[in-house]
């Protein structure tokens, strides 16, 4: 030990690496204030700390929606009725938009995602896979806000002028799928949110997928190409079963992001508390819903009751998506 | 012979030809990773099922030699080989080269065990699928056919069905073999197969290149010299990505004509 | 030799099949990434060709401003940025110390492992989320919005980004340099902090900025706590203005100069954070990988 006083201390700070004149013994403990024990004591309250935000989270969610959820209990989750004017809150709608505006998101971006990782990893060279790898993470760095204004802006005026009346141009008669395709042609709605979320959530999917594919040995690849087989053969039946639990684990952690995702939905969902097959018609996701009702629920209103419910069941929701996800991307060791 | 007219589930152990035939034909090779020169004017024959032993110390060339054979070094940009290789008639450094179809006839075995992600009978059934059709009972007995001939077959008759990751080392190891000469390669490449193995394990694979040699010719890349004059009948010594010698192995052992050679194999360097 | 029609070389009936169906997926391969590409290119035209058009001095130097007064962002901009900042005062300390928790003392106990388990679910939470509880908190409590509270809210976002960055570098630090701080007498807490630390800075310091990127652009969470304000408000005890917030409000309003302001607004963010992704990967992220 470096001496006991402070001042020594300091001039300790100052030299690092050169030796210091031979540092005198001491033979009793360091006080607390200055020891190890002290600093142990304050990382570890920072680490109990992050545990408690979490706690304190679902808590204080789980209060804040009590009043809503004894008002009108297990209704609040299978009603569909949204109504400030009655005050009847219920939690179907919201609900119902959220989980299918991430389906549709998960299905288009889990191939686009996988095609990407496929092409990044085994395909492109490695000055194109290096550009276009940067290209993808830097999409994932952009705020979901600027997703909501492209989608807003780009997106809807596509859907409402191209997309939405090709689809039901197309299959308007087609038994089955016809009711997803009817509806007037807005631009906003279900399918919409949808797109804009595989936009935002494909370049997170497609970085983690290819981090997992990258860890595959390459002895083992090569072994795979040394019996003949192709790149598609290799990556189909060497390194998906390989890195299986990591690409389950990408794509969970992607639907857990659609699932919370607030602004790039609110732009482009179309904020209508219903229900129904049409892709085409404007539905609510509970996070929209709670951005947008919020500014006109009072404290201590049986409104915001009902928002922090939702929020309640989003929690729920994601966080055990996202539990699911990390369990999947954990380390082997 | 043709790996693809011959469907049968077994492989038949054809006479060795006499005097040997050259398998693979080498002529002034250079390799270059990048604008690094590995392999300088490289000229050498491999015979046919024989058993020929490329040894050097570490960066010599002789594993990027091998990785030619199978044009393995296609998957990394920047790398590039110059010169001929001729087999079966045809350049294989030749750009328009089926790549599938050459692994295919000439098979490869790495340093370490790479047993697929899938059970034992489909690490087999893996390779074979790529390149032929064959009815469950003909796969049945591939796969039988080669676990034997690699000693396997008594171990792993029980679980054929369980992942092929619970083997130990040295059954991994012989069941990557098993796997490469399921497909009838006509050459098989092994790239220090036994550098990751214990001296059990490796004893009963150098045991099985004996076998082999037999229906395969055999190309081995060995850090160990024991083992380059247990198992081979020619052995070629490289160092610094030249071709300094190559004889059989009673001569590079007992009467080297290098003195490069000679200071190697005594144990000066490397 | 020379004939190259051995009849070992003879086509493969299978090959021909297996030949297509690598092309296809090889092509689908090359449509997704070229599909990503075009999005970002899309964003990234949208942003440039509308944003430009609302640039103008006064969109930097004037605040908030009712339609056709030809206001500006900078009371938001200023937001903005004294939020963030706030945020990394908060979190980043608090990020740090968690980080270094899990690296050096926590291992493998099932304490520090539900730590890290919770700090990377909250990597992903919802920020909206993470905005009602802070606004159950820190506002309801006090009757009122606040910068602090947008802080505070932002800082919960950053901290996840912090220790997981934190906890990766210390690991990648060699046993043997606190081997041999520790040799030479020094406390673990001076080994950690004057050497793994030190050793880990470009790395810890790149998780800083990338948090830095990823809470400046963060919208929904102000919604509940700093609520956003028309003026300039330089107080973190009263509502205050962010540059996300003032997008939300003006991207969706009918009047034409609101737009152009929200598109101006979003060019700033959006290059902003590419810029800090950029420079910390060009210039010292390259140790990361």
């Amino acid at each position: 030990m470096f001496g006991g006083s402070l001042n020594s201390e300091r001039q300790m700070t100052t030299v690092s690496s050169v030796a210091e004149p031979a540092p005198v013994m001491k033979a009793t403990k360091p006080s607390f204030w200055q020891g190890d024990q002290f600093f142990r004591l304050v990382v570890l309250g920072c680490a109990t700390l992050v545990l408690l935000v979490l706690g304190g989270l679902v808590i204080a969610m789980g209060v804040g929606g009590l009043q809503a959820f004894r008002v009108f209990g297990l209704d609040f989750v299978i009603s569909n009725v949204w109504n400030p004017v009655t005050n009847q809150y219920g939690a179907l709608a919201p609900l119902f938009g959220t989980i299918g505006s991430t389906l549709i998101a998960v299905a288009i971006a889990l191939p686009l995602a996988f095609g990407s990782a496929f092409w990044l990893t085994a395909i492109a060279p490695a000055a194109l896979a290096e550009a276009v790898g940067t290209a993808i993470q830097l999409l994932a760095a952009v705020p979901s806000i600027i997703f909501g204004m492209w989608g807003f802006f780009v997106v809807v005026p596509f859907m409402a002028q191209h997309l939405e009346p090709i689809l039901h141009h197309s299959f308007a008669h087609t038994p089955g799928i016809r009711w997803l395709v009817h509806g007037a042609p807005f631009g906003t709605g279900l399918l919409t949110g949808g797109i804009v979320l595989a936009v935002m959530i494909t370049p997170f999917i497609t970085a983690v997928m290819r981090d997992v594919f990258l860890v595959v040995p390459p002895m083992l690849k090569e072994s795979a190409y040394g019996l003949g087989a192709t790149r598609w053969e290799v990556i189909r039946r060497v390194v998906v079963p390989w890195s299986r639990a990591g690409m389950i684990g990408s794509v969970v952690l992607g639907l857990g992001r659609a699932l919370g995702e607030t602004m790039a939905v609110t732009f482009v969902i179309g904020n209508a508390n219903t229900i129904g097959w049409s892709l085409f018609e404007p539905r609510n996701t509970v996070a929209s819903l709670v951005a947008l009702e919020f500014p006109e629920s009072p404290a201590g209103s049986l409104k915001l009751s009902a928002l922090l419910a939702l929020g309640f069941l989003l929690v729920l929701i994601s966080f055990g998506t996202l539990s699911v996800a990390r369990w999947f991307l954990r380390e082997k060791s | 012979m043709s790996v693809i007219a011959n469907t049968s589930g077994t492989i038949a152990a054809a006479p060795a030809p006499f005097p040997a035939a050259v398998a693979l034909e080498v002529r002034n090779l250079d390799f270059y990773y990048g604008t690094h020169k590995a392999l300088n004017d490289i000229s050498l024959d491999y015979l046919s099922r024989r058993v020929t032993a490329m040894i050097g110390p570490s960066g010599c060339g002789k594993s990027t030699l091998l990785r030619i054979f199978n044009r393995m070094y296609d998957l990394y940009p920047g790398q590039r080989a110059e010169g001929s290789v001729l087999f079966d008639g045809v350049d294989i450094l030749d750009r328009a080269l089926d790549l599938n179809m050459l692994r295919s006839r000439i098979g490869m075995v790495f340093q370490k065990p790479t047993p697929f992600p899938m059970s034992v009978y489909d690490n087999i059934a893996f390779g074979v699928r790529l390149h032929e059709r064959l009815s469950r009972a003909e796969m049945d007995a591939r796969v039988e056919d080669v676990l034997t001939r690699v000693a396997l077959w008594k171990e792993v008759r029980d679980r054929l069905r369980a992942p092929a990751t619970g083997l130990s080392g040295g059954q991994q190891q012989r069941l990557c073999i098993a796997r490469t000469i399921a497909t009838k390669p006509e050459v098989v490449l092994l790239d220090e197969p036994t550098s990751a193995l214990d001296p059990i394990s490796t004893a009963r694979i150098e045991e099985l290149l004996d076998e082999l040699k037999r229906d395969f010719t055999i190309v081995i890349v060995t850090h160990n010299m024991q083992q380059a004059a247990r198992c081979a009948d020619r052995v070629a010594f490289f160092y610094l990505g030249n071709l300094i010698e190559v004889d059989t192995a009673d001569q590079i052992f007992t009467n080297p004509r290098e003195k490069q050679t000679q200071d190697y194999i005594t144990g000066r360097f490397g | 030799m020379g004939a190259t029609s051995a009849p070992g070389w003879r086509k493969n009936p299978l090959a021909t099949r297996r030949r297509a169906s690598d092309l296809l997926a090889t092509g689908f391969g090359y449509l997704a990434s070229a599909l990503l590409v075009i999005a970002l290119c899309s964003i990234l035209w949208t942003l440039l060709s509308q944003g430009v058009a609302g640039l103008s001095l006064a969109a930097i130097i004037r605040p908030m401003g009712p339609p056709g007064s030809h206001g500006g962002l900078a009371n938001a901009i200023v937001g903005s940025i004294i939020q963030t900042i706030m945020s990394l005062v908060i979190g980043a300390p608090v990020g740090l110390a968690c980080g270094i928790y899990l690296a050096e003392y926590g291992g493998t106990s099932r304490f520090a492992g539900t730590v890290r388990f919770v700090s990377d679910v909250l990597l992903s939470a919802p920020s909206i989320l993470v905005g009602l509880f802070v606004y159950l908190v820190l506002v309801a409590p006090f009757g009122h919005f606040s910068g602090l509270a947008g802080a505070v809210s932002l800082a919960i976002l950053a901290v996840p980004i912090i220790v997981r960055t934190t906890e990766d570098m210390l690991r990648l630090v060699p046993t043997a340099m606190r081997e041999a701080g520790a040799a030479l007498g020094a406390e673990k807490w001076k080994v950690i902090l004057m050497i793994c630390m030190r050793s880990a800075g470009p790395g810890v310091l790149t998780g800083i900025l990338l948090a830095l990127a990823r809470v400046s652009g963060e919208t929904a969470p102000l919604l509940f706590t700093s609520l956003g304000n028309q003026n300039w408000s330089f107080s973190l005890d009263k509502p205050m203005a962010s540059l996300p917030i003032a997008i939300y409000q003006y991207a969706g309003a009918s009047y034409e100069d609101w737009v152009a302001l929200a598109w101006t607004g979003a060019l700033f963010i959006t290059f902003g954070v590419l810029a800090i992704n950029i420079v910390v990967r060009f210039g010292f992220g390259r140790q990361k990988s």
